[in-house]
């Protein structure tokens, strides 16, 4: 026997004994009884969460969950842990955590208050604002030009309840349509059948990245709301949450966190090697500095007027 | 499971302000079951045309009948309903494109033809398995009364045929409400569509899911025991569509 499997045994039978002196629970058992963790990943939110041409997960969120699988591997002893990819949409990534499908939801999920009545959150990873996309030739500065114009907005987001809020309180009278997933959100305001597409900006700046002609469309400066982003998980889990929040605040102290960042947003990325080039947001500068899994955006930044409004129901 | 359940989020409001949750899934019936008639009205039409064109002596016309049912049967609907959306107007000419995108209800009138499309072929191999079921000698009986091949569809061998029919027919129908859901991936807010809204605002899944499974169990009893009652309606005794008479 050499001395590193020695070593091996001896951890193991250490952590094993840590582990019967307080019973593990919840999605922590889980994992030990079953010896594998389910992700929850995203077809097309680039660059969180999204299918690349040799059909692998892969994307900011992916590694940050990476990062806690090893995190949780270590506190569970375990040598090894395998690691299930489970496709969810928008739509159905809450019922899939709810009847424990999935463990970890690495997509790009806003953590609002409405929905911690369901989930739990691990501390926010990314804070976004809601923009508008156009194409140039539509002319679409803000919210206000879209009177009477079709919206297009993903099925399941937050954005398309905000949407819907506010085109009844400013009575603008938008069409709002619905696609399934982003890649088919913003195929509609391409192929004309919406005028602008309601999302979260750095979604929005990587479908315009990605698209065959960037210079065709903009963003709108007109910021709708600010939102934080965190990786889901189910509630009344507390070790289990501990874990994992603290697996992200070890992550969020070392250098590898802006390493992870540079890699997905300033750096050419897979399949096409786009390079985002978004800098980091100085509100998520301040939240990886305090992490918190606040569901509430003054917690982040300034709150625009626009998600007030809608905020107020 | 970690769930809170909710029964009456149903009476709560949706976030348009006016209407509850339960208007929501009730405007979404209302979608499926005008996007599912009139898609059947256009499914019967094509596939007794398409049927009998299967069954003429033209071999031409046969092939032709067979190729159409061959195109649409085989291509899955999901993508039918991608192709008809989002292809079609891109291979017109601009201005037709446009005008098709524009339309008001644009989502319904694509999901309306793509169904009647997909289920005509469907229909079409049952009118033609119904005429050649048929004891031979009718049509040459109707052609040698001196019928015209028009009339002997018309007058003898149709309507035998769709009474022999109408238990296939009756799936089909059950087919088109169940497919229509479909066009919820074209942004049509038919039943499921709105079920999966109201679990979008509220996230309430599950009972959105239930009340919607509900509401299409109950469409499917009513449209059967309709198409039963139709069926003894128009039995004929002494055919085969009378079932105990043989």
């Amino acid at each position: 026997m050499t001395l590193t499997r020695l070593f091996a045994l001896l951890s193991i039978a250490c952590c094993a004994a840590t582990a019967s002196a307080q019973e593990l629970t919840g999605t922590l058992a889980k994992i030990k009884r079953t010896g594998q963790i389910t992700l929850g990943v995203r077809d097309g939110s680039v660059p969180f969460s999204y299918l690349d041409d040799k059909q692998q997960y892969q994307g900011y969120s992916v590694d940050l969950c990476m990062k806690i699988v090893v995190q949780v591997q270590k506190q569970l002893g375990m040598t090894d842990v395998k690691v299930v990819m489970n496709p969810v949409t928008s739509a159905n990534r809450i019922p899939l955590m709810a009847n424990g499908t999935i463990d970890l939801e690495c997509g790009s999920t806003t953590n609002n208050a409405e929905r911690q009545k369901q989930v739990a959150f691990a501390p926010t990873m990314f804070v976004i604002a809601n923009r508008l996309l156009a194409k140039k030739s539509s002319n679409i500065k803000s919210l206000a030009d879209m009177k009477g114009k079709t919206l297009v907005a993903t099925a399941g987001t937050t954005t398309l309840k905000q949407m819907t809020i506010l085109n009844n309180e400013q009575k603008l009278g938008m069409n709002i349509v619905v696609g399934k997933d982003h890649p088919e959100s913003f195929l509609m305001m391409e192929t004309g059948r919406a005028a602008a597409e309601a999302n979260d900006d750095i979604l929005l700046a990587a479908q315009v990245a990605s698209a065959r002609n960037p210079s065709e469309f903009q963003i709108t400066a007109e910021a709708l709301s600010v939102e934080p982003y965190g990786i889901m998980l189910r509630r009344e889990d507390a070790p289990f949450k501990q874990a994992v929040d603290a697996a992200l605040a070890r992550l969020y102290q070392s250098d590898d966190i802006q390493r992870i960042y540079n890699k997905w947003f300033m750096s050419p990325i897979p399949p096409k090697g786009i390079n985002l080039n978004f800098p980091m947001p100085p509100q998520l500068k301040a939240v990886l500095a305090k992490p918190t899994d606040s569901p509430d955006p003054a917690a982040y930044a300034a709150v625009p007027p626009a998600q007030k409004a809608a905020t107020k129901k | 499971m970690h769930y809170n359940w909710n029964w009456a989020i149903f009476r709560e409001l949706s976030p348009d302000g006016v209407h509850t949750y339960w208007d929501t899934l009730m405007s979404g019936l209302a979608w499926t079951l005008a996007t599912s008639l009139a898609g059947w009205v256009m499914a019967l039409a094509l596939g007794m045309l398409v049927g009998v064109l299967r069954t003429l002596p033209s071999p031409w016309l046969r092939r032709a009948g067979t190729a159409y049912v061959e195109l649409f049967r085989n291509i899955p609907l999901l993508v039918q309903m991608f192709l008809w959306f989002f292809v079609v107007p891109e291979l017109l000419p601009r201005a037709a494109g446009d005008w098709l995108k524009a339309l008001p209800n644009a989502p319904f009138l694509t999901a309306v033809v793509c169904l009647g499309f997909f289920t005509s072929a469907r229909v079409a191999v049952q009118v033609t398995a119904g005429i050649e079921a048929l004891a031979g000698g009718q049509k040459l009986a109707a052609l040698a009364l001196g019928l015209t091949r028009r009339q002997t569809y018309r007058h003898v061998l149709l309507p035998l045929a769709l009474r022999i029919i109408l238990p296939p027919l009756t799936s089909e129908f059950l087919n088109i409400i169940k497919n229509s859901s479909v066009a919820l991936t074209i942004g049509l807010m038919e039943l499921t569509a709105s079920a999966r809204a109201v679990q979008e605002f509220s996230f309430q899944v599950f009972e959105a899911f239930s009340a919607a499974t509900l509401i299409y169990v109950l469409v499917n009893i009513v449209v059967v025991a309709g198409m039963a009652w139709l069926e003894r309606r128009l039995a004929l005794p002494g055919t085969l569509a009378s079932g105990g008479g043989r």
